[in-house]
């Protein structure tokens, strides 16, 4: 059996895609969720094989719902036309069913997965699909992590700076720390140029933060933050830094 | 783009100097010719040409800031005049004065004064027209420019006013309802399909520019709601409170719409669970005032990102039509967000 979960916000889209799994007996729907939230919560409980994914949902959207996820399963998204979406999926082969989509093109969908599912590629693909969706401008505003059992948006406003920790990234924020599973070099592309400032090989720094910049040792400077943080600052970030503020 | 003096261009700069220091030689050879000493004939010609010349740069200067249309030369002609009488009473003078230095016949000045005045006159004259000439033909690119300009901001809006029409995400997320109810639901798909119809057939017919009371826009936007309520079922509520007397007032048609379908998306995928959208009308000096308001949660968004949704356009279209900025508002009070529009009302509605 094929476990699948279905998460769409509208609940006419989930009874489409279920009326059309009646036709594959060998799929069973084992949850359906309205929105990401529930959407993590049903995957870490059930570990699907396969999901039916809309895009455009409340609080987090599917992509950020992804990110969530440490082991992705199989993806099928269903979306209306998102002209940014569909490029990120032609480019990496991974299926997409336009609303609206009739039984025959779901049963391609299925017989592509079925055929690609076996490949160590898969999950590879999803990774290289989020990095290129997560350059949408909505998630240049903000920042969705998990904490615990719990999920945290935090708006890019409320971030003090990054920081480089093992393959993780410490988001510090007024209310504390939260980690993400991403590259120092994911965020700097990710988050607004005019705001976040790479000073450091390991640190990124809001600017809207810094009240200070004090010359430290040899060719290093350190940014005092408003909160009475010190960050550090290397030559070549100094001079990034100099730019975005117009020094 | 600014208008540039013809002598902005090298090659006319270049011929104008050419010419000038043609004329200037012949006069001179001219003068000697006719047993001027060769020193008298080249002052002559200095003083004579120098002074043209300044006449002339003045008429092309004058063209510059006022270019005759094509049928007023007769204006052209009076200028030339004055200037070339300017210029003969100034040069004659200047001449007279240089007299007593040279050897020069003072009944050569009066006699060759008709001479003098005819070939200046036609000097002059073939400058203003080279000058107006020019500056018409400026004139001419620098309006083609705007016209193109206009014209491409008229096909922008086009554009933008079709691409707002069609909705596609909207369109498309409907088809997809009707897909899954014609399965399992058809009477309510049938309907469905009529909905979405007149709402389309309501969009396509109204002008941007046309004027619709309220309660036709409110039937409007029902059918809107209605659509809404089908693909997001329970989740969307709707609260819609007519004030007295507000229905028969006047508003541009189409222009609730993108603040309903914000505060929806606003709502819908800002929070979780049931989301009420309300809507109020009331008229208030004169003015028709509409609210629409929609739940947020301010853990997560900031309030200017619930004005980077659609309320721009709307904002435009306000200025365009009333030339004011401040009949748009936005606030935000306990998690709700409310959008706020004014519209004048021309004539009193309490007919």
């Amino acid at each position: 059996m094929t476990k699948i979960i279905i998460i769409d916000d509208e609940v006419l889209a989930r009874s489409l895609v279920k009326e059309y799994i009646e036709k594959h007996p060998q799929l069973e729907v084992v949850a359906e969720c309205g929105d990401g939230f529930e959407g993590v919560k049903a995957i870490q409980q059930h570990q699907p094989d396969l999901i039916f994914l809309d895009i455009q949902m409340p609080k987090i959207n599917g992509f950020e719902m992804l990110e969530l996820l440490e082991h992705p399963p199989g993806i099928i998204f269903t979306t209306a036309f998102d002209e940014y979406a569909i490029r990120a999926f032609e480019a990496h082969a991974i299926d997409y069913l336009l609303k609206p989509f009739n039984q025959e093109r779901f049963d391609r969908a299925i017989a592509r997965w079925t055929e690609h599912k076996q490949s160590a590629t898969a999950e590879k693909q999803t990774r290289e699909l989020l990095e290129t969706a997560s350059q949408s401008p909505i998630q240049s505003q903000r920042v969705v992590v998990k904490n615990g059992s719990k999920i945290k948006i935090i708006p890019a406003h409320d971030i003090l700076y990054l920081e480089a920790a093992d393959d993780y990234v410490k988001i510090h924020t007024p209310e504390g720390y939260f980690l993400k599973n991403k590259t120092m070099g994911h965020f700097e592309q990710v988050l607004d140029t005019h705001h976040f400032v790479r000073c450091h090989r390991s640190y990124i720094i809001n600017i809207q933060q810094i009240t200070r910049i004090d010359p430290y040792e040899k060719d290093s400077q350190v940014a005092l933050l408003r909160s009475g943080i010190r960050v550090p600052v290397s030559r070549s970030g100094y001079a990034k830094l100099k730019t975005v503020l117009g020094l | 783009m600014a208008v540039s003096s013809p002598f902005s261009v090298r090659k006319f700069l270049f011929i104008f100097i050419i010419a000038w220091l043609a004329l200037m030689t012949d006069h001179a050879v001219l003068l000697s010719f006719y047993d001027l000493p060769l020193q008298s004939a080249i002052l002559d010609s200095i003083i004579n040409n120098g002074l043209l010349l300044l006449t002339c740069l003045l008429v092309m200067h004058s063209i510059r800031f006022y270019v005759p249309d094509m049928n007023q030369y007769l204006n052209v002609v009076v200028m030339c005049i004055v200037f070339m009488i300017l210029w003969l009473l100034l040069a004659q003078w200047l001449l007279g004065i240089s007299i007593s230095y040279y050897n020069i016949n003072p009944g050569f000045l009066r006699k060759s004064l008709v001479i003098r005045g005819s070939i200046g006159f036609l000097v002059l004259g073939i400058v203003a027209t080279t000058a107006i000439i020019w500056y018409n033909w400026q004139e001419q690119k620098n309006n083609e420019l705007r016209k193109s300009d206009a014209d491409r901001l008229a096909r922008e809006a086009e554009l933008f006013k079709l691409r707002q029409q069609l909705q596609p995400h909207f369109l498309f997320n409907s088809l997809n309802s009707i897909n899954a109810l014609i399965g399992s639901r058809p009477q309510e798909a049938r309907k469905m399909v009529q909905q979405l119809s007149d709402f389309l057939r309501g969009t396509i017919k109204k002008e941007e520019t046309q004027w619709v009371n309220l309660q036709e826009e409110m039937q409007y936007l029902q059918l809107y709601l209605d659509i809404e309520k089908v693909r997001f079922g329970n989740r969307l509520a709707t609260i819609i409170d007519n004030g007295e007397d507000a229905l028969p007032a006047k508003i541009p048609a189409l222009l609730l719409q993108p603040l309903v379908e914000n505060a929806i998306k606003f709502g819908l995928y800002d929070t979780i669970g049931e989301t009420i959208i309300r809507i109020q009308t009331r008229i208030e000096q004169r003015q028709l005032i509409v609210s629409v308001s929609n739940p947020y949660d301010p853990e997560t968004s900031s309030p200017q990102q619930g004005t980077g949704f659609g309320l721009s356009s709307v904002r435009r279209r306000l200025y365009l039509l009333f030339a004011r900025n401040d009949l748009l508002a936005t606030h935000t009070k306990d998690n709700i967000f409310t959008t706020e529009v004014k519209i004048p009302q021309q004539t009193t509605t309490h007919a």
